[in-house]
């Protein structure tokens, strides 16, 4: 690796874009080409990166954030030379290495030893390079003695780590990475995470791709945020998560009124129960006003609960739980203890149940499902998924919430003392 | 983050996939590497490996020579006739082995192509290359069979390597050609089979070619000389087996005349490199 200057541009784009034609009519074969020779087959133009613009500095950990078909894949294998951008510019400093899968070109029918060259041959290291490297591959996926077995014969979990320690092993001075992180179990992924910190220690340029924000908070200091193929938001990674969780809202919020239109009780889920209680809304608000479905972290919010009764109910509870994106359950208040004897409520009634909180939530996209039961628990309507709401912050802290805590400072002299006495 | 005029200046410039690249010697190695890998695969992957290798020509072989030579007499006056028409069926099956796997070879390194960038054109050329280590390892049954009838190492056998060095342009130029075809038209594959099997036939593999002088005329046996693989085999028959097949040049009547193939070739693996370079970097998105 040769030393460059802090500071200076390992990756840049200006202006890329890239679109695919899609023809309408797929003309496949040679055979309809010459049965067909006049028909201009209707070709769709297909945007999947529009004017990207970013440049990453040497040393830097980047992430490439997106949804689903939001272009960042495309955007990878453009930088990568896979594919060939239509317009704009791309360069890169320093050699590349493109990581979109781990085990690219593996041969199950090979030993270990034959696959290693096989992969340095493909990534373009010389023959020498090559074998020196192959110790350090071993060595790292901790295979000594396994080396000439047929891959076939390696457990799963011996596969990913030859395949990792092969990404790992090879002298790039710029990493394009593709959500390798997805495949694991927990402590292959722990043991990616180590090597990120690792690369990222030894100066080397990360550029990653991935929807997931925890990996994008825990690595990169930078990014971009890709949407629909245009750069949506650049910037630091605590910037580019909360417009990630706000389109992700926006997105949800969109497919939860397509849904509502053709089911008119609204939301996710049908209603359970004996329907003895009818469940008309569950709304969140910020006590600061804000936009409506996100709460800032540290305000006070009002949850508030609508509940129609069809017929006289006496002394009902009510109930929510707030789910995170992960599906665990973070805060669930009930009427059951302190309204305990909520009243009487006569056929034809409709109630608001209000709950305020500060909102010590981490952020995260959060799902809300109600309930409204007996003493006891006899359900009258249960609605999961019921509504569901962004929380934002500016500096999040990565935890699942974030707990008020006060803090002191206190002089050392006073603690000696008192531990001599 | 702003982008200074001097960053422009960074590095090298990303332009896409190319057909061979700008380092010859990534270009070599990544070719040989992957031919060598899969012929190994193909040897050592079965027990019997290296057996049914160099059964498949000598089975073709017994047939073809039980009907041709044994029923129908054909290439009865030409001496070693059994060694010339093994010789033709190596050949050929040269030719064959490399398109045949060269056609659909993009499409089946698909994963390869679209996850790695490199120079795409390393595919179809191991192709090529992989069939002339079978078709090197096939000769030696050809060897056997020629000193067994009694055949002796001549200075004729000089002309090899330069034949063979036009088959492998001829095969090379094909390979990049179809396999770059079959990305865009899938039928090309059946219709090259059938192209294939038309050739074999077209060619004087199972019968001599002054056959075809005789019968029909020298102009006819000169047309059909233009097909380097024709030449090839005509050639090897001529200064291999016996000098009692005639050579191409006599067939065409002089020297010069047997500049025609050899440029046939030559166009062939110019056109195979370019419509190669003109798709390399558009295969990945097309497949």
């Amino acid at each position: 690796m040769h030393s460059r200057s802090e500071g200076s541009t390992a990756v840049l784009a200006e202006g890329v874009s890239k679109s695919f034609r899609v023809p309408k009519h797929q003309v496949h074969t040679l055979k309809e080409r010459v049965l067909h020779p006049m028909r201009r087959s209707g070709i769709e133009e297909f945007e999947a990166l529009r004017d990207v613009n970013f440049a990453v500095e040497t040393g830097g950990f980047f992430g490439i954030v997106g949804r689903n078909g939001s272009g960042k894949s495309t955007l990878l294998k453009c930088l990568a030379g896979i594919y060939k951008s239509d317009s704009g510019l791309i360069r890169i400093d320093g050699r590349v290495s493109t990581f979109i899968e781990l085990g690219v070109g593996f041969n199950p029918d090979l030993a270990a030893r034959d696959n290693i060259a096989i992969n340095g041959a493909i990534l373009g290291l010389s023959r020498r390079e090559a074998r020196r490297r192959f110790d350090a591959v071993i060595d790292f996926a901790e295979l000594r003695g396994f080396s000439d077995l047929k891959l076939k014969n390696y457990s799963s979990g011996m596969m990913v780590r030859l395949a990792f320690a092969v990404m790992i092993e090879i002298d790039a001075d710029v990493l394009l990475i593709d959500e390798v992180l997805a495949v694991g179990d927990a402590a292959f992924q722990q043991k990616c995470f180590d090597e990120f910190e690792e690369i990222r220690r030894s100066g080397r340029t990360v550029l990653l791709v991935t929807h997931d924000m925890g990996a994008v908070r825990r690595f990169c200091d930078h990014g971009i945020l890709l949407d629909k193929g245009r750069v949506l938001a650049s910037g630091s990674s605590e910037e580019i998560g909360d417009r990630y969780l706000d389109i992700n809202f926006a997105a949800s919020e969109a497919a939860a009124a397509d849904a509502g239109a053709e089911q008119p009780a609204g939301g996710g889920q049908p209603s359970l129960g004996t329907g003895d209680a009818e469940i008309l809304g569950l709304q969140f608000e910020a006590a600061s006003g804000g936009i409506s479905g996100t709460l800032p972290n540290g305000a006070k919010v009002v949850a508030t609960l609508e509940v129609h009764f069809p017929s006289r109910v006496e002394d009902p509870v009510f109930a929510f739980t707030l789910k995170n994106g992960a599906g665990t359950p973070l805060f669930s208040p009930s009427s059951s203890w302190e309204l305990a004897h909520s009243g009487t409520f006569a056929a034809g009634e409709t109630v608001q149940w209000r709950v305020s909180f500060d909102n010590i939530l981490g952020p995260d996209r959060y799902s809300a499902s109600a309930a409204v039961t007996r003493q006891g628990g006899a359900a009258l309507c249960i609605r999961e998924d019921l509504a569901s709401v962004v929380v934002t912050r500016s500096a999040p802290t990565g935890t699942l919430v974030d707990i008020p805590f006060a803090q002191e400072l206190v002089s050392p002299t006073e603690t000696k003392q008192e531990v001599s006495r | 983050m702003t982008i200074q005029r001097s960053d422009l200046m960074i590095g090298r410039e990303v332009t896409g996939p190319t057909a061979i690249g700008t380092d010859r010697h990534r270009f070599w190695n990544l070719t040989w590497t992957l031919a060598i890998t899969e012929f190994k695969l193909r040897f050592f992957g079965s027990v019997l490996g290296y057996f049914w290798q160099l059964m498949r020509p000598l089975l073709l072989f017994a047939i073809l020579y039980a009907v041709f030579v044994g029923i129908l007499k054909s290439g009865g006056g030409e001496p070693m006739f059994g060694v010339a028409l093994l010789l033709g069926i190596v050949v050929f099956q040269f030719f064959t082995d490399a398109t045949s796997l060269a056609v659909k070879s993009l499409v089946a390194n698909e994963g390869l192509i679209r996850k790695v960038d490199f120079p795409r054109a390393v595919i179809p050329t191991s192709c090529a290359l992989q069939a002339l280590f079978n078709f090197l390892l096939n000769l030696v049954p050809v060897a056997i069979f020629l000193f067994a009838a009694g055949g002796r190492i001549s200075w004729g056998w000089l002309a090899i390597p330069p034949i063979i060095a036009m088959l492998l342009l001829f095969v090379t130029g094909l390979s990049l050609f179809l396999s770059a075809l079959y990305v865009s038209f899938r039928d090309v594959d059946p219709i090259w089979a059938v192209v294939s099997q038309a050739l074999f036939y077209g060619t004087p593999i199972l019968y001599s070619l002054s056959v075809v002088s005789d019968k029909i005329g020298t102009r006819a046996a000169g047309l059909m000389l233009l097909n380097p693989l024709a030449t090839a085999i005509q050639s090897l028959r001529h200064f291999v087996v016996s000098p009692e097949y005639e050579s191409p040049s006599d067939v065409f009547g002089s020297w010069a005349g047997v500049l025609a193939p050899c440029l046939i070739a030559s166009i062939c693996f110019a056109l195979g490199v370019w419509y190669f370079g003109r798709s390399a970097s558009r295969i990945a998105e097309k497949l």
